[in-house]
């Protein structure tokens, strides 16, 4: 069955990651001179959804890139600390190219490819090397992605005729397709309307059954709405990560605290 | 007098100005467009009564009436195809790898400030380069294929140039997400980045084969003949081109030569006006695959 990675690689309760879908050690980033993760570590449950929060520059979106390298497309960047994910190391003897296939993004913008609906999602296993039945994956991955009704009797159209909202969650659809189990998104309702936010959030919530979902967000209801955890950062460090009802009701420290009672940021 | 007043009277004059000022873009623009005219015109009026059917499927020769274009229409043609099958594959591949894979760096700089500088160097001097190098050097004589290796010199840095503009104009969202979904490089290049600059590339390309089809410097230099009574059997063949054509017989100094130049020029034109014609059309028909 084609779907047998997908199904395996569900990390529920694995014993050998201690609950740690995704551990972070240590972590320093720099652009070029510019010092902008300090010594972040922490640790990501699998099938939760974290939330990452703070104001513009404080690092959650370097954060985030730092856990699919997709910082090193970037030139005159340098990290050091380690990321592992379920215990083994993304940057030390592995591959880019599979890292970054389980470690799906979605971008701030809906970026779909010129392409059709079904081209824009079997396009990535296609590279992967996917030799199951293209339609049925198009299909699981749409439906998860809660667009398949919306778009069943059209996938041959051009992906740009979809509103934004439908182009992101074809953007999820995506990257389902090549069966990831962590999933990234950096600000991902942040070009929608509030009834496609609503809806992707649904979504989300949907799929954290299945997968690890680490979501960057400026909004600190959304963070509340969708997030089991939440992370706090502050000009490149961690500042406090806990359960999002603990953080945003007794946060531990005052920075926290001013930040989600909106005194600043 | 009030604000509000005195906003109306400046909104007159600001109309005014307005004004003027599309009217300065309107003759700027006609300008160009007056002096092309009457060089199509004149051209026109001296070669139309030269343009017929024997014109076309004639030798050269030197008798007037007897005078035709025929191999030097050939040998452009022979010019153009051999020299876009050097110069687009040499010229994507250099651009795709400098915006592509190249890392970035003083290497880097300074390959893409030599570029632009090459774009910019006299065509006869890469006449007397191709004379050296390959008609000499590589021994390849005075044939289509020396002419074409020159050629594809001249205008390699302007499909570089135009390459690397057409990639730098996909959005950075398109990479991205094909990373994130676990392509190599190499699959991004081929799905997604030569597919939608694709327009843009061949736009440069036929822009840049229609200078190639205009220049005469760099094959006289090289020394394409101007009296051709065979056609090209093959690229190693002594050949001749419109320009070069009609340079010769502009050199001339009976009227009637005078005419066939002009009639020359008509042909050059055209093939001109063919290609950009095409560059325009293929841009339209592989506008879908471009990004928004």
């Amino acid at each position: 069955m084609e779907t047998n990675e997908r199904n395996g690689s569900s990390p529920a309760g694995q014993g050998a990651s201690e609950g740690a879908k995704v551990r972070v050690e240590n972590l320093d980033f720099w652009y070029g001179a510019n010092h902008v993760l300090k010594d972040v570590s922490l640790d990501i449950r699998a099938n939760e959804v974290t939330a990452f929060i703070g104001p513009s520059g404080c690092g959650k979106s370097t954060l985030l890139r730092c856990l699919n390298r997709m910082n090193e497309l970037i030139p005159d960047t340098r990290l050091e600390g380690r990321v592992l994910i379920d215990g083994r190391d993304i940057y030390r003897n592995a591959d880019p190219v599979m890292v970054r296939r389980r470690i799906g993004m979605v971008f701030q913008k809906p970026n779909p490819f010129p392409k059709t609906i079904f081209e824009n999602v079997i396009w990535g296993a296609r590279v992967n090397g996917y030799k199951g039945d293209e339609a049925d994956l198009v299909e699981t991955c749409l439906r998860k992605a809660a667009l398949w009704e919306e778009v069943k009797d059209r996938l041959h159209a051009q992906a740009y005729g979809l509103s934004g909202g439908q182009q992101q969650r074809l953007c999820i659809a995506r990257t389902l397709a090549v069966a990831p189990d962590v999933v990234l998104m950096d600000e991902p309702a942040s070009a929608l309307d509030p009834i496609a936010t609503a809806k992707l959030e649904e979504t989300i919530l949907q799929l954290k059954e299945r997968y690890t979902i680490i979501i960057v967000t400026h909004n600190m209801q959304q963070a509340g709405r969708i997030s089991d955890r939440t992370a706090f950062f502050y000009m490149g460090e961690l500042i406090e990560a806990d359960a999002t009802e603990q953080l945003f009701t007794r946060p531990s420290r005052k920075r926290t605290e001013d930040y989600i009672t909106g005194r600043f940021g | 007098m009030t604000s509000s007043q005195q906003y109306e009277e400046r909104l007159e004059r600001r109309r005014r100005k307005g004004l003027v000022f599309s009217v300065l873009l309107f003759l700027a623009t006609t300008s160009g467009l007056v002096v092309l005219v009457t060089l199509i015109v004149d051209v026109v009026v001296q070669g139309g009564q030269w343009l017929d059917w024997d014109f076309l499927t004639r030798f050269p020769s030197r008798i007037p009436e007897n005078a035709g274009i025929k191999s030097a229409i050939v040998g452009s043609l022979w010019m153009i195809l051999l020299t876009a099958a050097i110069s687009v594959p040499i010229g994507v591949a250099s651009a795709l790898y400098l915006e592509e894979y190249a890392p970035r760096g003083w290497l880097l700089k300074i390959i893409q400030i030599n570029i632009n500088n090459l774009a910019g160097i006299p065509s006869v001097v890469y006449g007397i380069l191709g004379l050296t190098l390959f008609v000499r050097f590589f021994a390849l004589g005075r044939s289509l294929l020396a002419g074409a290796l020159t050629m594809a010199l001249l205008i390699l840095p302007i499909i570089v140039i135009s390459s690397q503009e057409a990639l730098r104009a996909i959005p950075e969202g398109i990479r991205e997400s094909a990373f994130a979904l676990g392509a190599t490089r190499r699959q991004v290049v081929w799905s997604h980045l030569l597919p939608m600059s694709a327009p843009s590339i061949m736009t440069g390309v036929i822009l840049a084969l229609s200078r190639a089809i205009g220049e005469t410097a760099p094959l006289i230099m090289i020394g394409a003949l101007t009296f051709i009574a065979f056609l090209p059997t093959s690229a190693l063949d002594p050949f001749t081109v419109l320009p070069i054509q009609i340079f010769n017989w502009t050199a001339r100094p009976q009227a009637d030569f005078q005419g066939l130049a002009a009639a020359g020029i008509i042909i050059l034109m055209v093939v001109l006006f063919l290609m950009n014609l095409s560059a325009i059309l293929l841009r339209n028909y592989f506008e879908k695959y471009r990004a928004r």
